[in-house]
């Protein structure tokens, strides 16, 4: 065939006929084979066209199917970030089971690809590989909370997506990325978008207070509300005057979503503006609802936008009927109505039975109209169409109930009808109504009932039970001129077919004829049949459906849609705010920014931290001496250094020992790895980023570099992004001799171009407020090649927030930002235990932080848990006699509060871990820190 | 999300269907044939119809449906608006979105689903993305393709789908630079019996065709924004500068686009600029009916109505209408009783006029309902609303590119009641 041809062309036709075949439904599954072999064919289409099929037919074909995978394993792997996508999605989309392993681990590898591409196919992969095989969930859902950091708008709505199909309700998953995704939401695309926004309204709820519950101050909040648009700071002020007089503060981060949200009204994709609508309407202050097209008052101006045209389809008039109807008041009414008259001349029949209906409703909603309306109706009750007249009778039937008193005469144009009118339902109506009213009038009644038991048999169902009832009500009231009628009726229908009829009739008999056996019940029989019955309410045929999240499947179906979530209430408090607080550099930007190449870049956060560890590696196989890079850093950035060890004290002295001590011992550890490290290392060198095996490696280096506590190199400008020119930064945990409130910040450029680079300098830092930087001077001159290191000083005013800054060579300006874990912000200080005890008694209360923890696996002994520490934090270690307690001290390098860390071992590798400072916030994300350094 | 996707033509016929999760069996579509079955018009058919299974919702474009399957909870209007999405870029490729089209192109159209949605969730609906992914055929490409065994599938990533701005590929060039810009509104309206006007509101679009080369950063003002109450940008249009300073700034995709839609509210007095004269009238007792019906512009402010067209749909007991018009053709469907005339442009110093006789069935009484007119008509260089660009200016590009804006009235939903 022509698939086995060695062209390309032929097999792109052949291809081509067989992908139409797909298309029409054709079934073509006994071509597997042969289409199978050409899924590595060079020629692009014809592949596209192959993985069209295999994902067609691979789950008939399983076996078959198998073969493939090898290509798409290959594909993985390939430089361009295109076919590695699509291999990926290929892969994941063929349902074999045998192959869920393979697709598992494509997508953890896919998840930190450096392609945000192929991230965002890996998001997508994930749904499938759970719907698979639902056993996944778990190690699925590591995944998705690996992608919800991710900071790419394009994997932002997908990743969201994968969480609401596998794990809508790990909401704890959100919290750290729900500012971000705030934050992203404007660039993220469309339909990400919508995914998004129904999620945060469901997230919202669980987190936030009901803004309108202690909101009963109305003409204050106006004001609050109204500034809405204005400057953030006049927000703020806003906000703390309101502080004082109320309970209810908005939180920041639930305006947050709503300041976010409003500007997407303007979409063109209408599902995301209902998406926007339905939020503000579940999540909005109800003065703010109005920006999405106001509550039902403030449709009104718009009600003439909702009259008809006779061409709207079917259930655009109905809908614009039912909001007609809601729109309706005494203002306006007239108009509605004469309006409504139109419509009953419509050819659409359905439409015209809806529009009776809807007359009713203005009839019971608006008693002044009442009566215009009945006149309305009575006067349809001559119209030649049936169908009118049938939804009239009904309609009129269910307003006459609410004052029937003044209306026999229109009791009595209706019995009139009975002879004309066909429809059961409206025949029903009529009797019923005869028969509720029957002293209203006397004499037509029986006449009625006589008619109508001459017809009996040959009625319908409904209308033969409301004889019965008629007779039964008049044999009641009347009993001298129907008894005779009643009883026949009663014979008649106790030989109906229709059992209900059967038994209705008996029922009946026994409840109103009297005789020796009935008992106490018929003489209440009247009472029974003639209580005065409360008028019906005419209800919207939309009611009943607003527990659904507005512009559901579900809330359109009004019913419960398989994967439906449901929109939880308000809490009565509000959980912790703080779990949303995050630590990671908050870079993204809620404005679109024009294209620069690099932005595409910083945000492969993933990416950057390999290449950092790599990097740490290669400078030690560099050296080779096996000593950690932290020691080759420290001599780098001696210039400014020799004039600080004057000042260290003899305390001090015994930390370097300490830290000696432990170099040596990390030589060990580090000997042992280095055989595996220096081979990956050397890979990654001649490898380009694309191809390289990111899963070995990086589990190599989690296996060998993580225990052994070194500093941290972060990466500050990665080489592709500068153009040849690479730059790192570490926390050189060294004092800073000109300003000793800052922490020194220790950059190393490494010129990778081969021209020299010129005039290194930092210009422009943007900077929180009382943040202050001490810049390097200009490097004048580097050489291709070659590595500078200095040493900057930043005040983070104790935040984690980050200093941003350029960095300007000759040519360029890089965007750049120092982002400070918790664990740097402070510096060694030295206490007895005693003062240790003193301070410790000091800060308790909120300022002291307890937290359990299970210790791991490799925390053995109090050796390894000191290097965790210290590490994860720059503390000094404090004496202490128990060997269950390891203590530490520190003092935050801005403002100089003590942090106080006190880690107590337990039996079977349990831990306390106690953490006191002032700072709570510090305190509070210096305890996570600890906590996921022990529990490693 | 969305499972699958039907497309059905106006005989009930199955042409196409793409299964992006496990394959869903076309008898799933039995439900949707009923509900076609039970609507008397095609545009009646519900837009969403549950199925104990599945929910299948709808969307009728160029006389073919849409119906895509879904199985669980998604937003309907997501689902919607995707499908429109789906026959723009049809359009966008072919030119028309017709059966024939759709079948003779049936491989870049099943390409083009495929890179549309990735397991039923949106991947790539941006048109020039998936321009460079997927090229539109034409002659000429299709002669080289076989020619020199060349592919119509891109092979590298398109550089929109990594961007901060995603609508625009780089590297754009042209010879002529130019950037043109209609403003169309369309009014909608109903007028009552007397001629007076119930409701009228206009909704306008501002389209474009930016032909620019490189990343230009266009402007575009306007002599009076505030007319514009309901606006919808483009994803381009950045937000901020509109809210504060009501200027429209963006990076303009390439090619054709809609840049904006807008409102503008019935609470605004709209010119209406056509009047209808009519007298459609049928006499107890007798089989004829009379029908008269003059056109004629008002508030035209001076421009051409053209491209009249009229149609209405008279009741179902007329036989046959035996009219005669001053200008144009008009043509009467008995079996739908459709009437409609084609008149052209209105002269103001002669109107137009349809003037006749209706023969309705002999016994039948006399119909309760008139019939509605509908109308259709153009004028050009003419936005009714008022609104005027003020100035277009490009940044970031140094050559002097050509600008070009026209506008135009149109009738949208316009009505009659007689």
């Amino acid at each position: 065939e022509m698939l086995d041809s060695n062209k390309d062309s032929l097999k792109l036709e052949a291809m081509k006929r067989i992908v139409a075949m797909i298309a029409r439904g054709k079934n073509a599954s006994d071509l597997f084979p042969a289409v199978v072999k050409n899924v590595a064919c060079k020629n692009i289409e014809v592949k596209k066209l192959v993985y069209v099929y295999l994902v067609r037919y691979a789950e008939e074909q399983q076996d078959l199917a198998l073969l493939s995978i090898s290509t798409f394993q290959r594909g993985l792997k390939d430089p361009n970030q295109l076919i590695r996508a699509s291999a990926l999605r290929v892969l994941s989309s063929i349902r074999v089971t045998i192959i869920v392993p393979i697709m598992m681990l494509a997508i953890k590898e896919a998840a930190s690809d450096m392609s945000p591409y192929v991230r965002k196919t890996a998001a997508h992969a994930i749904p499938k590989l759970h719907s698979l095989d639902p056993e996944q969930k778990d190690q699925l859902i590591e995944v998705i909370e690996k992608l919800l950091a991710d900071k790419t708008t394009l994997v932002a709505g997908s990743v969201v997506m994968a969480f609401e199909e596998v794990c809508p309700d790990r909401i704890d998953l959100i919290h750290k990325n729900y500012r971000k995704l705030c934050n992203l939401l404007i660039d993220v695309e469309e339909w990400g978008q919508v995914v998004i926004i129904n999620m945060l309204t469901r997230y919202a709820r669980t987190q936030f207070l009901n803004p309108n519950e202690s909101l009963l101050e109305e003409s204050s909040d106006k004001a609050f509300y109204a500034s809405d648009d204005e400057e953030d700071e006049d927000e703020k002020a806003e906000v703390t005057t309101l502080e004082k007089r109320k309970p209810y503060v908005m939180d920041p981060d639930h305006r947050l979503l709503l300041r976010n949200t409003k500007p997407l009204l303007q979409s063109r994709n209408a599902a995301v503006v209902m998406a926007v609508a339905q939020l503000y309407f579940h999540l909005a202050p109800k003065a703010e609802v109005g920006i999405i097209a106001k509550a039902l008052g403030m449709f009104e101006p718009y009600l003439k936008s909702f009259y008809i045209r006779s061409t709207d389809p079917t259930q655009i008039k109905i809908l614009k009927l039912e909001v007609l109807t809601n729109l309706a008041n005494e203002a306006n009414i007239s108009t509605i109505l004469r309006e409504f008259q139109t419509y009953i001349k419509s050819m659409d029949k359905d439409f015209v039975a809806a529009s009776i209906q809807a007359i009713g409703r203005c009839a019971t909603n608006i008693g002044e109209v009442r009566d215009t309306c009945l006149n309305g109706l009575v006067q349809l009750l001559s119209n030649r169409d049936e169908l009118v007249v049938a939804e009239s009778v009904v309609v009129i039937k269910k307003l006459l109930q609410m004052q029937p008193e003044q209306h026999s005469d229109i009791i009595k144009h209706m019995a009139k009808l009975i002879d004309n009118i066909q429809v059961p339902m409206a025949r029903a109506s009529i009797l019923w109504l005869i028969g509720e009213y029957c002293e209203h009038v006397p004499k037509i009644a029986p006449d009625v009932l006589r008619k109508m038991a001459k017809s009996f048999t040959n009625e319908e169902d409904i209308v033969k039970l409301q004889i019965i009832n008629l007779a039964a009500k008049l044999y009641l009231t009347n009993s001298k001129q129907t008894k005779l009628l009643t009883q026949y009726v009663l014979n008649l229908a106790k030989y109906d077919q229709n059992y209900d009829i059967r038994d209705r009739a008996r029922f009946i008999r026994q409840l109103i004829v009297p005789t020796d056996k009935s008992g106490a019940l018929n003489k209440y029989a009247k009472k029974l049949f003639l209580a005065l019955k409360p008028a019906p309410v005419l209800e919207s045929p939309f009611k009943d459906r607003d527990h659904f999240q507005l512009g559901s499947l579900s809330h359109l179906l009004n019913a419960k849609a398989a994967g439906y979530q449901e929109l939880p209430d308000w809490p009565e408090s509000a959980p912790d705010p703080s779990v949303r607080n995050v630590e990671v550099k908050d870079s993204v930007c809620a404005e679109r920014t024009v294209l620069t190449g690099p932005e595409v870049f910083s945000s492969q956060f993933h990416h950057k931290f390999f290449i950092t560890i790599v990097l740490a590696l290669l400078v030690e196989s560099d050296s080779g001496s096996g000593s950690a890079s932290a020691s080759g850093s420290d001599e780098g950035g001696s210039g400014s250094e020799s004039e600080e060890s004057r000042e260290e004290t003899e305390s001090e002295e015994e930390e370097e020992d300490e830290e000696e001590e432990k170099k040596k011992r990390k030589k060990l550890d580090m000997t042992k790895a280095k055989k595996q490290a220096d081979e990956s290392a050397e890979r990654c060198c001649i490898i380009n980023f694309d191809t390289f095996d990111m899963n070995k490696i990086t589990s190599v280096f989690s296996q060998t570099i993580a225990p052994s506590g070194l500093i941290k190199m972060y990466e500050l400008l990665h080489r592709i992004t500068g153009e040849g020119l690479a730059v790192e930064y570490c926390f050189s945990r060294q004092p800073f001799s000109p300003d000793p409130n800052m922490v020194a910040v220790q950059i190393q450029f490494t010129n990778n171009t081969n021209s020299e680079t010129k005039n290194l300098h930092i210009e422009d830092p943007r900077l929180q407020s009382g943040m202050r930087i001490r810049e390097f001077a200009e490097i004048g001159l580097q050489p291709t090649g070659e590595s500078v290191t200095v040493v900057i000083g930043i005040d983070f005013c104790d935040s984690t927030q980050a200093a941003n800054f350029q960095l300007c060579t000759h040519t360029r300006k890089f965007f750049v930002s120092v982002q400070p874990p918790v664990g740097e912000l402070m510096t060694p200080a030295f206490l007895t235990e005693n003062d240790f005890k003193k301070e410790q008694g000091k800060l308790m209360g909120m300022n002291e932080i307890l937290e359990k923890l299970t210790l791991g696996e490799k925390c053995v002994n109090e050796h390894v848990i000191v290097e965790r520490v210290t590490a994860t934090a720059n503390l000094s270690r404090v004496p202490c006699g128990s060997d269950k307690e390891c203590r530490f001290a520190g003092k935050t390098v801005s403002s100089g509060c003590l942090v106080l860390v006190t880690v107590t071992t337990k039996e079977g590798g349990g831990a306390q871990l106690t953490v006191n400072c002032e700072k709570m916030v510090i305190g509070t994300m210096l305890v996570k820190d600890i906590l996921q350094a022990l529990s490693q | 999300m969305i499972h699958s996707l039907f497309l059905v033509n106006a005989s009930g016929d199955i042409f196409l269907e793409k299964h992006w999760k496990s394959v869903v069996s076309r008898s799933v579509c039995d439900y949707f044939f009923e509900a076609v079955e039970r609507a008397t018009e095609p545009e009646n058919v519900p837009p969403v119809i549950p199925t104990p299974h599945h929910c299948l919702i709808n969307v009728l474009r160029q006389r073919i449906y849409f119906v895509a399957v879904i199985q669980s909870e998604v937003p309907p209007l997501f689902v919607i608006e995707f499908l429109h999405r789906v026959v723009d870029t049809f359009q966008d490729y072919f030119g028309v979105c017709t059966e024939a089209a759709v079948k003779d192109n049936v491989v870049v159209v099943y390409e083009l689903l495929e890179e549309m949605l990735d397991n039923g969730f949106p991947l790539a609906t941006e048109s020039n993305i998936l321009k460079e992914l997927i090229k539109p055929p034409t002659i000429l490409r299709t002669v080289v393709n076989t020619i020199t065994g060349s592919t119509n599938v891109g092979e590298q990533l398109p550089t929109g789908q990594l961007s901060v701005v995603p609508w625009r590929r780089t590297g754009v060039k042209y010879t002529n630079n130019e950037a043109y810009f209609d403003v169309v509104e369309e009014i909608d309206a109903i007028i009552d019996k007397s001629g007076s006007t119930i409701t009228a509101e206009i909704q306008g679009v501002i389209d474009a065709c930016v032909k620019l080369t490189g990343m230009p950063d266009l402007t575009l003002s306007f002599m009076n924004p505030r007319l514009l109450d309901d606006v919808s940008f483009h994803p381009c249009v950045r937000f901020k500068r509109w809210e504060a300073e009501r200027i429209l700034s963006f990076v303009p995709p390439d090619g054709n686009f809609r840049l904006l839609s807008y409102h503008v509210s019935s609470q605004n007095l709209v010119a209406i600029p056509v009047y209808v004269k009519h007298n459609i009238s049928f006499r107890e007792g007798s089989s004829q009916g009379r029908f008269e019906l003059t056109l004629g512009p008002k508030q035209t402010m001076g421009k051409a109505v053209e491209s009249v067209l009229v149609s209405s749909q008279l009741p179902r007991g007329v036989l046959n209408a035996n009219l005669s018009p001053s200008q144009g053709t008009y043509t009467f469907d008995p079996v739908t009783k459709l009437l409609s005339w084609d008149v052209g442009k209105i002269n103001p110093q002669k109107l137009p006029s349809l003037k006749g006789s209706m023969s309705l069935q002999t016994g039948a009484s006399k119909p309760d309902e008139n019939p509605t007119i509908n109308l259709q008509f153009k004028i050009q260089q003419l936005a009714v609303s008022g609104l005027k660009v003020n100035r277009l200016d490009m940044y970031g590009e140094k050559y002097k590119p050509f600008k070009g804006i026209k506008y135009m009235t149109k009738a949208g939903k316009f009505q009659v009641r007689t």
